[in-house]
């Protein structure tokens, strides 16, 4: 039944080497699967002429307007039908994984199931955004394919102007290095916000990625609106028994060139007896020292999260970081949790409202300015939100006194 | 007549708890991990503060993996390890094991079935990537395929840890750069301005979002034959590919021109110094199926010099701040050219207002 394979020499090609070979694994698929055969045609095309032949669409399911990425060839014979047939139609069901993408095997399996009788047999894992990436669907298997997975308790992830699924690193299920729960955080503002998920009105898209320190391990500065990362407002914890172990394992030179003078406030110093001084008022808490020595070394107790905003890639304007918005948030108490949550709505919404389309939070930002944007989702300003003040005098000063007179008593009212 | 079929709704569950996913032992000590040491390359081994402890086995995979791939990784999961898999946002696959008798031979059996273990610590890990060919609507290249054929090349440098930290390398599809930043990224240059299929604007582009989509404002409405439809100043373009999403029909893919660019010294940990973007270093790099040969090289080349010159714990953005920019083009050979003088805004941030020159 199977169809005869197309010629595929430049993707054979990809067969050697020691690398695990994702053509291997098509070329199993097309033994008993004529999409995967016509898809491998279509590949090959690409590798020959260099271009691309997907064009996308509208399909969905029922009671969702995002979810599900389509795809429909452009790759089209003399007589305007497409050349190949099999897989004309190749659509992708973003599902949202576990938090931390944590699978026991049963659960695996079963998507491989469900994917082998609805889908291509493709499945990624993960994608760039962080679903789990079913690929190569027909338009009627979609919705069969989506109710099976759905049964299963996984729902579609965000695709187009609309919140997109969140990712969380491995956090405390497995990091001493987590000041917080980052799985939790991924769970319950995703869930809180999940209207604007299933029904893209966004003026474009939203992400929050959550990472336990500032190791960063989501890359949730660089790449998502609204990134959480966990921090410590206390001291450094040091076990000074085993600074001295690690001491005598690697030697003082290696101590004093990659722990004292890497720290980069210069926060350190190595006693002559083999212990660590850090002085914490100067520590940034950049994770260094913590991640050369993580038996002697790790985040203070007071524990909680940095929030910054606006990170993003390329289009338009250009690369952003997040910029620090909540220097500092407690996430213990359930009331911490909800302050947070009020927090994600507060933008989100304002986002909503203000942005142009097509226009991420940080070009929202740059184009109307800091502190329009913090007086929008009711936060003060803080030093921790700059490198510098501003180096030009262009700027009407008349409300200064009152300002002043804000910082002043924000200042009374947290000495109490 | 017989009834329509009733639409089921769907049960919008969102994301679900990660409890049920969880290895027991880490289950039990959640939020209560004490420290972690790299016992070898691909090998993680973390304590609890309750003395329990968990060893994770770290492999690599082609990220667009077939159920027969995947079911093998759970026969693999079941026998050796104790049934319990994550996933890492490199789309490493990571067996999660509490009995130390336990690692080696799941090592053995990973490598035995081609699977390589690695991607930790000072490694070169596995390449962030797009969908490319395979899935995307507007990609320049290939993603899976870059990938493998750049992994096959770096596959030493995968399951070793003799980097001075660890390396990170993205791959991009187009300009847009789903695939992220890295210590070392390659992306998609359009070095060409969009050809526009004139008879399909009007049918397919809603024009004023294609207009307002363009950064340098070098998009304008145009009748052209007759019709409705828009016309390109080439030479304010800057060929970034963002008209062509919306308007297909302005395409800016091309056999040729669409090349390839490397950049350097994106970093997203604040370990040390802030996080960085990546910068330009190599382009007009040929987009060339099916190993992209002259890639792999300019990567290697930039490798080979940050391995021989690079410190302990620098990460090559680091590495480079330190040595300074006329000397990592001397080391790796690359040349530099008036195209790495940034023109775009905020230029001159990253112009030397200063004395501090290397000679």
């Amino acid at each position: 039944m199977a169809k005869p394979m197309h010629p595929t020499p430049l993707l054979d090609e990809l067969e050697k080497g020691p690398w695990p070979s994702f053509v291997k694994g098509l070329k199993r698929l097309a033994q008993n699967n004529d999409m995967m055969v016509d898809l491998l045609g279509q590949l090959e095309t690409s590798y020959e002429t260099r271009l691309g032949y997907w064009k996308g669409g509208t399909v969905g399911v029922f009671g969702y307007g995002g979810g599900v990425i389509p795809r429909f060839t452009e790759l089209l014979d003399e007589n305007g039908k497409p050349k190949f047939p099999e897989a004309a139609e190749f659509h992708t069901l973003r599902v949202m994984p576990p938090p931390g993408w944590h699978y026991d095997t049963a659960t695996l399996r079963k998507f491989c199931d469900i994917w082998e009788q609805y889908g291509s047999g493709l499945i990624a894992l993960h994608g760039q955004t962080g679903d789990i990436m079913f690929q190569g669907c027909r338009t009627e298997n979609v919705q069969k394919a989506f109710d099976a997975i759905n049964e299963m308790g996984f729902d579609l992830g965000g695709a187009g102007p609309a919140l997109r699924t969140g990712m969380s690193c491995v956090g405390p299920a497995r990091c001493e290095q987590a000041c917080y729960d980052t799985h939790r955080a991924n769970r319950q503002l995703i869930n809180a916000f999940l209207d604007d998920m299933h029904r893209p009105s966004l003026p474009y898209k939203f992400k929050f990625k959550f990472s336990g320190c500032p190791n960063d391990c989501m890359n949730s500065i660089q790449r998502s609106d609204f990134a959480v990362i966990g921090t410590w407002r206390d001291d450094i914890q040091i076990d000074q028994a085993e600074v001295k172990n690690y001491i005598a394992s690697k030697g003082r030179q290696y101590v004093i060139d990659n722990v004292v003078n890497r720290c980069p406030t210069k926060a350190i110093s190595l006693r002559d007896d083999d212990t660590l001084e850090i002085r914490n008022k100067d520590c940034v808490r950049c994770m260094h020292c913590i991640n050369v020595m993580t038996k002697a070394l790790s985040p203070g107790k007071d524990r909680g999260v940095t929030i910054l905003i606006g990170g993003k890639r390329t289009l338009k304007i250009g690369d952003l970081m997040g910029t620090v918005i909540i220097p500092f948030m407690k996430l213990e108490t359930e009331e911490d949790w909800q302050r947070l949550e009020e927090f994600a709505g507060r933008v989100i919404e304002f986002f909503a409202e203000n942005a142009l389309e097509h226009e991420r939070t940080g070009e929202m930002i740059e184009r109307i300015g800091l502190a329009n944007f913090l007086e929008g989702v009711g936060v003060d300003p803080d030093p921790n939100m700059i490198n510098h003040p501003r180096t030009n005098p262009y700027v009407r000063l008349d409300g200064w006194a009152e300002e002043a007179k804000k910082w002043e008593e924000r200042k009374a009212k947290a000495a109490g | 007549m017989a009834e329509a079929a009733k639409p089921r709704p769907p049960v919008e569950s969102g994301v679900v708890d990660v409890m049920p996913f969880l290895h027991p032992v880490m289950k039990k000590n959640y939020g209560k991990w004490k420290w972690h040491e790299r016992p070898r390359p691909g090998v993680l081994h973390h304590v609890a503060e309750s003395g329990d402890e968990i060893w994770t086995v770290r492999a690599g995979t082609q990220r667009q993996m077939d159920v027969h791939t995947i079911r093998k990784l759970c026969d693999i999961a079941d026998e050796y390890a104790e049934g319990y898999v994550r996933f890492t946002i490199r789309s490493n696959i990571e067996f999660l094991v509490s009995d130390e008798a336990k690692v080696q031979p799941l090592i053995e059996k990973l490598e035995a079935e081609g699977f390589p273990v690695g991607g930790t610590g000072n490694s070169v890990s596995m390449i962030a990537h797009t969908q490319g060919w395979l899935h995307c609507d507007i990609p320049g290249t290939d993603a899976s395929g870059v990938v493998k054929a750049l992994m096959d090349e770096l596959y030493e440098e995968f399951i070793r840890e003799e980097m001075p930290n660890r390396v990170r390398i993205t791959t991009s599809c187009c300009e847009i750069n789903c695939g992220g930043q890295g210590d070392i990224a390659i992306n998609v240059q359009h070095t060409k301005p969009p050809r526009i299929n004139h008879d399909l604007v009007a049918n397919v582009c809603e024009r004023p979002a294609v207009v307002a989509r363009c950064p340098v404002a070098a998009i304008r409405p145009a009748l052209v034959n007759g019709k409705p439809s828009l016309e390109v100043d080439e030479k304010k373009c800057v060929c970034c590919g963002a008209c062509f999403p919306p308007c297909p029909p302005m395409q800016i893919n091309d056999p040729v021109h669409t090349k390839l660019a490397v950049w350097v010294g994106g970093k997203n940990s604040n370990a040390r110094s802030k996080p960085t973007f990546h910068k330009l270093v190599a382009a007009d790099l040929p987009n060339n199926p099916p190993r992209w040969p002259e890639v792999a090289e300019v990567v290697k080349k930039i490798l080979r010099a940050y391995k021989e010159d690079a410190r302990d714990w620098e990460r090559m953005g680091e590495w480079i701040e330190r040595i300074g920019w006329p000397r990592f083009f001397e080391l790796t050979g690359l040349p530099f050219t008036k195209y790495h003088i940034d023109d775009w805004r905020g230029a001159r941030a990253s112009l030397n207002a200063s004395a501090h020159l290397r000679f």
